[in-house]
């Protein structure tokens, strides 16, 4: 009898314990809004995605110091893919699911968002995605707030073609999705520049390279047949560094034979002996370097948030300034954090990026942006030597390709369709692979 | 816009005076207002100005503009902030020393941030380097005489060949009149007169380079018509010749330049396998957490870096002992708290050691943060033993090749002629029979263990001058490791140092043709292959030993 009670006055506590917590948890529920951070803190990625959960978390903290978002807070769900493909699908879902998140800004290779993107898409989520990617891709709950290739390969081979008068051209790149695709798409688009195929070399290596003497050798030798001869560099993460390298002890420099990186920038420089990089080249939409007052404000908070003077800033950062800030907008427009009412308010706005243009949100879920090309100087920044006049629509789906030619992206009635085929006038559905 | 045409005006004027002769005074002073006129272009923000006044350094005659334009392409040229005024820095321990651009005068110290760099781009860079080419030109120093001749040769036109021209006629030195008639031979070829272009291809047959197998290529090269762009079949064919007799000779070179490759790249490999050659070969343990112990050294080389941030290449010397002992002791902490308790069981062993490698990473991650630490080279280090024009071999490549067989040679001796060495190979041939005999087996273990670990601290210093220091850098080279150790046979140190130099070898030879990705495949199949003939690789260990 005295241990039924007992037992029984363990459950009714238990019981309103259990209580209190749901009404706490109801509670923090109303007062905040969850926002996901799918970023990888261990594992190969952790060097550069790590820098991208830190940005948010300034970002969110910026914004709740303003007051919050349609009255209430905001609160960042940090969690840690570890650079494991799957594990992106997964977390996302946890996200999604579990924590109710209004928004993921999160991923970086395109194979993380490829995994992400049939879980945004199944559980009606949104995803900002910061990084320059190869396009071919556009999805109804995902944002791009990196380059297209039109935004930044395309410009970087005119610069190097009319400015430098480059007649050869070296595609060296990592094998996997964003440099075959983003070559393919560069190469169609030399070709019909009419530059012969001889004057192509295309080479690929796998991730994380480190030899790359003969390599190095052999663009030594294609640069030296007497044409000017630049190189197009898709060489990801770790293997930058070697071969920078050996570039630098085979001698060859910036005024021979330029190289032009799409995935080097402030972050990966501060990493390396950046004496035999001088001149080299990087095209992006945002250089650290860049000299406006917004800019400065944006460096200033983030090394305030950081409590480190030394830490760069970089392209991907701004892109995740734009998207949140993009977001913050359309929610308060919208006046919740919906995503379908999020989806069809974001569309059209804009928000002033830091180097002294006005970035939009476009139908195709890309957003504008400036193309800068820059030149790396000894001190680990670029000083910009070419820069679009205003900003540049990204692309989702290349014009230079020809399966890809007819397709758009336009996610307002009447199309309201990721890949639309202009000739067909049809939309093949959304394709995720 | 009226500044600007007033400038101008000036400009004229002191180029006029400076035209007209016997103007010895005036000539000076108009020289000052050139000089400072350009110091001030070169001060502003506009990369177009100054271009012009590096044009116009170069006309005045004077050594300080040669000085200043030296500095401004070493990147040695500032803005002192406070006065705005343009200074040549030299890099000290606190800041910069100075010295004024304009009069010459020393300045003293500033703190870094007192400066600013002045800046340049590629195209500037380029015609700098012409200019400073023509005034050396005329230096006293034969060898920076034949660098001009370099520098001219690379951006030639009417100006440059007319400047060599005159120097071939007062030059007294061989050598620098060899490479001035190879670059006027080059030009020849384009001229008009057929006897003219026979000359210059004789001339050019005995003087091979990049260039002249460039041009002498054109001249068999026919336009879209199918026309030969060279009219003359009697200068084709001496061309022709002249390239055979060229081209027999660069095919020995390539084959010299993919041997020392494959050699540099077997170097890496041996380097890396070679410490994991005595913890898996001789004590059978498998060290997924290998490649961590080499990140770990090449950490000591960036700490150290750090510790004497002015003695590049004694704290690379000072890093290889430090490497040594912090690897060691890395590797003695792990085979005392896991490995010892998992002998004889290498599933285990290999599970255990890979979290250990898991958690080394995680480590280094919140020490140095997950970003890559910039390790510079000394700069003995860096650049090319320019051989000839066909043949260079880099010196870091180099050095990390000798490195790497001093590290050989180092172990071997450990192995035979050391208490130690004793000891461990009495273990690793026959543990009971050794512990009888009063071997401390638990220490020698331990001992060994540390050796191993220590060699791939070592090998961390050697890789910290050729790739990312990072916490991926282990990953990269656990693979390779073990291929190179299972190829070359287990507890076989020649075999190791032989594997890795063939398969560094045979990487390099396949990878013109097929590619690094699929040369790689290429090389792990054939592995894969070998091992099914020979399970016990390329030197397998014989007698009652092997059989354990």
């Amino acid at each position: 009898m005295n241990k039924l009670t007992h037992k029984l006055r363990q459950l009714a506590l238990a019981g309103s314990l259990a209580a209190l917590t749901l009404v706490a948890g109801q509670a923090s529920a109303e007062d905040t809004i969850k926002v996901g951070v799918l970023h990888s803190l261990s594992g190969t990625m952790a060097i550069s995605e790590t820098t991208l959960k830190d940005t948010m978390l300034m970002l969110i903290d910026e914004q709740n110091k303003k007051g919050g978002l349609l009255g209430k807070k905001l609160e960042a769900v940090v969690v840690d893919p570890a650079s494991n493909w799957p594990l992106f699908a997964e977390k996302a879902r946890e996200l999604l699911s579990k924590d109710k998140v209004a928004a993921i800004f999160g991923c970086w290779t395109s194979v993380s968002r490829k995994s992400v993107l049939p879980v945004v898409e199944e559980l009606n989520g949104l995803l900002f995605y910061p990084v320059q990617y190869e396009g071919e891709e556009s999805s109804k709950n995902v944002f791009y707030t990196g380059a297209a290739p039109n935004q930044q390969a395309i410009p970087a081979v005119d610069y190097l073609m009319n400015d430098l008068k480059a007649k050869r051209w070296v595609l060296a790149g990592t094998d996997y999705v964003y440099p075959r695709t983003t070559n393919k798409i560069l190469e169609a688009y030399l070709r019909a520049k009419g530059v012969a195929k001889k004057d192509i070399m295309i080479n690929y290596t796998p991730f994380g390279h480190s030899d790359w003497q003969s390599i190095v050798a052999d663009i030594k030798k294609f640069g030296s047949a007497g044409k000017k001869t630049a190189v197009v560099s898709t060489i990801n993460g770790d293997a930058n560094v070697p071969f920078y390298k050996e570039l630098g002890n085979q001698g060859i420099s910036a005024e021979q034979i330029p190289v032009i990186a799409f995935s080097v920038g402030e972050e990966e420089l501060s990493g390396m002996d950046t004496k035999p990089l001088v001149g080299h080249l990087a095209a992006w939409n945002y250089f650290m370097s860049v000299d406006t007052t917004k800019n400065a404000a944006f460096i200033k908070q983030w090394h305030d948030f950081i409590k480190n003077p030394k830490r760069v800033t970089n392209d991907p950062m701004e892109a995740h300034y734009i998207g949140f800030n993009m977001w913050v907008k359309a929610v308060e427009k919208a006046g919740s954090t919906d995503p379908e009412a999020v989806q069809k308010a974001i569309i059209g706005v804009d928000f002033p990026n830091l180097t002294g243009g006005v970035s939009k949100m476009l139908p195709n879920h890309h957003i504008s942006k400036p193309v800068l090309i820059g030149e790396i100087q000894d001190d680990g920044q670029f000083l910009t030597v070419w820069q679009t006049n205003k900003v540049v629509d990204g692309d989702a789906w290349s014009d230079f390709l020809p399966e890809s030619k007819p397709i758009i992206a336009d996610w307002t009635a009447p199309i309201s369709c990721g890949n639309y085929n202009t000739k067909t006038k049809k939309c093949s559905g959304q394709n995720y692979k | 816009m009226k500044s600007s045409f007033f400038r101008r005006c000036c400009e004229l004027i002191g180029l006029l005076i400076i035209l007209s002769p016997g103007f010895a005074q005036g000539q000076d002073v108009a020289a000052n207002t050139i000089f400072a006129q350009a110091l001030a272009k070169l001060n502003g923000t506009s990369m177009q100005e100054r271009g012009m006044a590096i044009e116009q350094l170069a006309a005045v005659k004077e050594p300080r503009a040669l000085l200043i334009l030296q500095a401004l392409l070493d990147g040695r040229l500032y803005q002192l902030k406070a006065e705005n005024k343009l200074v040549i820095g030299e890099e000290v321990d606190a800041g910069y020393q100075l010295s004024d651009a304009d009069t010459g005068q020393t300045l003293g110290l500033v703190e870094r941030d007192a400066t600013q760099k002045v800046t340049m781009n590629n195209s500037l860079r380029v015609a700098l380097r012409k200019t400073i080419g023509r005034l050396e030109l005329n230096a006293t120093d034969a060898k920076v005489r034949i660098h001009a001749v370099h520098a001219i040769a690379k951006a030639i036109d009417t100006e440059g060949i007319a400047l060599l021209g005159e120097r071939l006629v007062i030059e007294q030195d061989k050598s620098v009149q060899d490479e001035i008639k190879l670059t006027l031979g080059l030009e020849q070829l384009n001229s008009s007169d057929k006897a003219a272009r026979l000359a210059a291809i004789a001339l050019l047959k005995d003087h091979a380079s990049q260039d002249v197998v460039n041009r002498l290529n054109e001249l068999q090269e026919k336009d879209a018509a199918g026309n030969f762009l060279e009219a003359d079949a009697d200068v084709r064919n001496q061309a022709k010749a002249a390239l055979a007799k060229i081209n027999a000779s660069l095919q020995v070179y390539a084959a010299i330049e993919t041997l020392f490759f494959g050699l540099s790249l077997g170097a890496v490999l041996v380097l890396a396998a070679i410490g994991l050659a005595i913890t898996f070969g001789v004590m059978g343990v498998i060290n997924m957490a290998h490649g961590e112990l080499m990140m770990l050294g090449a950490y000591t080389t960036y700490v150290m870096q750090q510790l004497l941030p002015d003695y590049l290449g004694l704290s690379l010397f000072l890093a290889i002992p430090a490497a040594f002992v912090i690897s060691a002791l890395a590797g003695i902490a792990i085979e005392r708290c896991i490995i010892r308790f998992l002998y004889g069981r290498p599933l285990e062993t290999l599970l255990a050691t890979f979290g250990v490698s898991l958690f080394l990473q995680q480590a280094v991650r919140s020490i140095f943060t997950p970003l890559n630490r910039s390790v510079a080279s000394p700069t003995w280090m860096s650049g090319t033993w320019q051989i000839n024009d066909f043949l260079s071999l880099t010196w870091n490549r180099f050095y990390i090749l000798i490195f790497c067989l001093l590290v050989f040679a180092l172990l071997l001796q450990i192995l035979k002629r050391t208490r130690l060495g004793l000891e461990v190979r009495a273990v690793a041939q026959n543990r009971n029979m050794a512990k009888a005999m009063g071997i401390p087996t638990a220490r020698v273990d331990a001992m060994t263990f540390g050796l191993g670990s220590g060699i791939a601290g070592v090998a961390g210093v050697a890789l910290s001058q050729i790739t990312n220091v990072g916490p991926n850098l282990g990953q990269a080279y656990i693979v390779d490791s073990f291929m190179v150790v299972v190829f070359g046979g287990v507890g076989n140190l020649w075999g190791t140092l032989l594997a890795g130099f063939s398969l560094g070898i045979a990487n390099k030879l396949l990878e013109p043709m097929a590619g690094a990705v699929l040369a790689k495949i290429v090389v792990l199949v054939f592995i894969i292959l070998f091992i099914q003939k020979r399970p016990r690789g390329l030197f397998p260990q014989k007698g009652r030993a092997a059989e354990g």
